[in-house]
């Protein structure tokens, strides 16, 4: 059962040659295993050295493009900033007075629900609609390839062209879809100005942009799943959703757990299409913690950078919690 | 029916599924030949008829420059991220460096940050650096969408690379920096190509960064101009749409071109934000 898991989470190596990065890891670490018993497991002292030479620009980097700024914005959280003091300096020690302020804003608590609604939504259906598609397109039959090429154009396409393109598409007076509704019967929806519906709005948005990074990664899961196991279970009889739900759900739960995973810590950070479409309104009924953290930082004349990074940081916490249980999922699997 | 016949329905299914996808690019595109006129008229036109390019000349005349400042972006964007995450790439899958493990450990959590808590960060640290609304500025910013990825990409790629290829050049004489740019590089040139398309993508996509960072530059990218756009003149669709199209143009091309390397590029892991 082991290996066979493990078969099927390797993903296809795909046409380019370059295997993909994730279940990568997983191999060179099991290799690594095998050849440390054979050998040290790093170089001998003079391939140490030249190796840090080459790692040398990516450390420095680091340090000063991720971990200085991320250190900037903590320390712009525990302080009290004014115009005044974040040119020149000197802004007063406050402790976690931002992180307190923050909390019981009243804006909290709905950011904090439609950041999980949007996010929950969101996956749960460009999972359902990804996985649909993947099964169907491992049937091969014509034009298959070119279809499943031309279902990447929403993952390529700038977010503010797809969230500019949905905006004009939802438009309650001119927009393509109330028409469309119109045509079946159903009087116009509000979609981008009513507060009931303008999360709804932004969360099919985000679901069109996902579906196509679900799709690929489910579809090179699904190819890994061995052949013959589908024709066994033909033999024996069994229904194309027996097939599924026998063979390709649990061959697939490794991948299915990675996507999922993926698409949590990257869903909680949008931000692009929620404020080019609605910029949290109206009255923050489509308010995130990524667009109130935007909007007080840089939305506002007077910038409230302090609680703006406060919030940030919840976002950051959050974002990583989901990134853990993934590192975690990952390395069990490839264990 | 036949096993043909049942080919063709799933074709035929296939398209439709594909048509349903790809409505809203349709959209954006006859909107983008509509007259003023018909842009608020019920029924929509469906396809253009009678269209007009009035949207694609508002863009000659008014966008050309962002979309030059975003070439620009993405192509030093490119060239910094190669310049740092190639080097590491090799050392991380060849030579077993101490410590390696904890350096791609920071990757993969840096790949997990929002990109709005690096740009608050990145906003401190610009204006008291004078770089804030530069070029130089974003793109350095710009970069941290990509780096990551990249390291990723070309780790995994070299960890391919056959250990004899390279004790042969080492016992020809050749250095380290000699093997790594005259064997390395060359041998993985696919993951220079996609850790490039994929870098100049993200950086030419990018709006948070912008906003934030070159909202009142000079020089500002097309991201920008599309929002301005949106802000300034809302009643102008055709005109907006039509940027739009045009700045869809390198996501087309890679498509077309690159197709196999995007397919790569989002298995590994896609670190889009």
């Amino acid at each position: 059962m082991t290996t066979s898991r493990q078969s099927a989470y390797r993903l296809a190596q795909t046409p380019a040659g370059t295997a993909s990065a994730v279940p990568a890891a997983g191999r060179d670490r099991s290799r690594d295993k095998t050849a440390a018993a054979r050998r040290r497991r790093t170089g001998p002292r003079g391939t140490q050295w030249a190796a840090w030479g080459f790692l040398a620009p990516l450390t420095i980097y680091l340090l000063t493009f991720y971990a200085y700024p991320l250190y900037r914005n903590l320390d712009l959280s525990l302080r009290n900033y004014t115009v005044y003091s974040f040119v020149h300096g000197g802004a007063p020690f406050t402790g976690f007075a931002n992180y307190t302020a923050v909390i019981h804003d009243p804006t909290f608590v709905p950011a904090l629900e439609h950041t999980l609604v949007f996010t929950l939504v969101s996956l749960a259906f460009q999972f359902a609609i990804g996985l649909a598609l993947a099964v169907f397109f491992t049937q091969h039959f014509p034009l298959s390839p070119i279809l499943r090429a031309l279902f990447l154009v929403p993952w390529l396409l700038p977010l503010i062209v797809s969230a500019s393109t949905w905006a004009w598409m939802l438009d309650s007076g001119s927009g393509v879809v109330n028409y469309g509704l119109h045509f079946i019967g159903i009087g116009p929806v509000d979609w981008l100005t009513s507060p009931s519906w303008a999360l709804p709005s932004v969360v099919i948005a985000n679901i069109w942009i996902g579906v196509p990074f679900n799709l690929v990664l489910l579809y090179s899961g699904l190819q890994a799943i061995p052949k013959d196991l589908y024709e066994a279970a033909a033999l024996d009889g069994a229904t194309a959703w027996q097939r599924f739900r026998r063979v390709t759900w649990p061959l697939l739960r490794p991948v299915s757990a990675i996507t999922l995973l993926l698409g949590l810590v990257y869903t909680l950070k949008v931000f692009d299409i929620i404020w080019i479409m609605t910029k949290g309104g109206p009255v923050d009924s489509s308010t995130t913690f990524a667009t109130w953290s935007y909007r007080l930082g840089f939305g506002n004349l007077l910038p409230a950078f302090g609680p703006g990074a406060a919030v940030g940081n919840l976002l950051v916490i959050m974002a990583l919690i989901a990134g853990f249980i993934y590192i975690r999922v990952q390395r069990r699997q490839s264990a | 029916m036949s096993k043909t016949m049942k080919k063709r329905t799933k074709t035929v299914i296939g398209v439709i599924l594909t048509a349903i996808m790809l409505f809203p690019v349709y959209w954006m595109i006859n909107v983008s030949f509509t007259t003023d006129a018909n842009l608020r008229k019920t029924p929509p036109n469906l396809i253009p008829v009678d269209g007009t390019l009035d949207g694609y000349r508002a863009v000659l005349s008014q966008q050309l420059p962002y979309l030059g400042n975003s070439l620009m972006i993405g192509l030093l964007t490119v060239a910094l991220t190669l310049l740092i995450a190639a080097p590491a790439g090799y050392a991380l899958a060849k030579l077993r460096p101490r410590g390696g493990g904890v350096l791609s450990f920071a990757l993969l959590i840096a790949q997990m940050i929002p990109g709005i808590i690096m740009a608050m960060g990145f906003y401190a640290i610009l204006l008291s650096t004078r770089y804030i609304n530069t070029i130089p500025g974003l793109v350095v910013a710009d970069s941290t969408i990509a780096v990551p990825f990249a390291v990723l990409i070309f780790t995994a790629f070299m960890s391919g690379i056959p250990e004899e290829m390279l004790q042969a050049a080492l016992t020809d004489g050749a250095g380290r920096l000699r093997t790594f740019w005259s064997i390395v590089l060359p041998v993985s040139r696919n993951a220079v190509v996609t850790v490039s398309l994929f870098t100049f993508l993200w950086s030419w996509s990018d709006f948070v960064f912008a906003s934030t960072l070159d909202s009142g530059g000079g020089r500002q990218p097309i991201t920008l101009g599309i929002y301005h756009y949106i802000g300034n003149n809302n009643q102008q669709w055709n005109a907006i749409m039509a940027t739009a199209v045009v700045a869809s143009i390198p996501a087309t091309i890679l498509l077309v071109i690159a197709q196999k390397y995007v397919a790569a590029g989002v298995t590994a892991g896609a670190v889009k934000d």
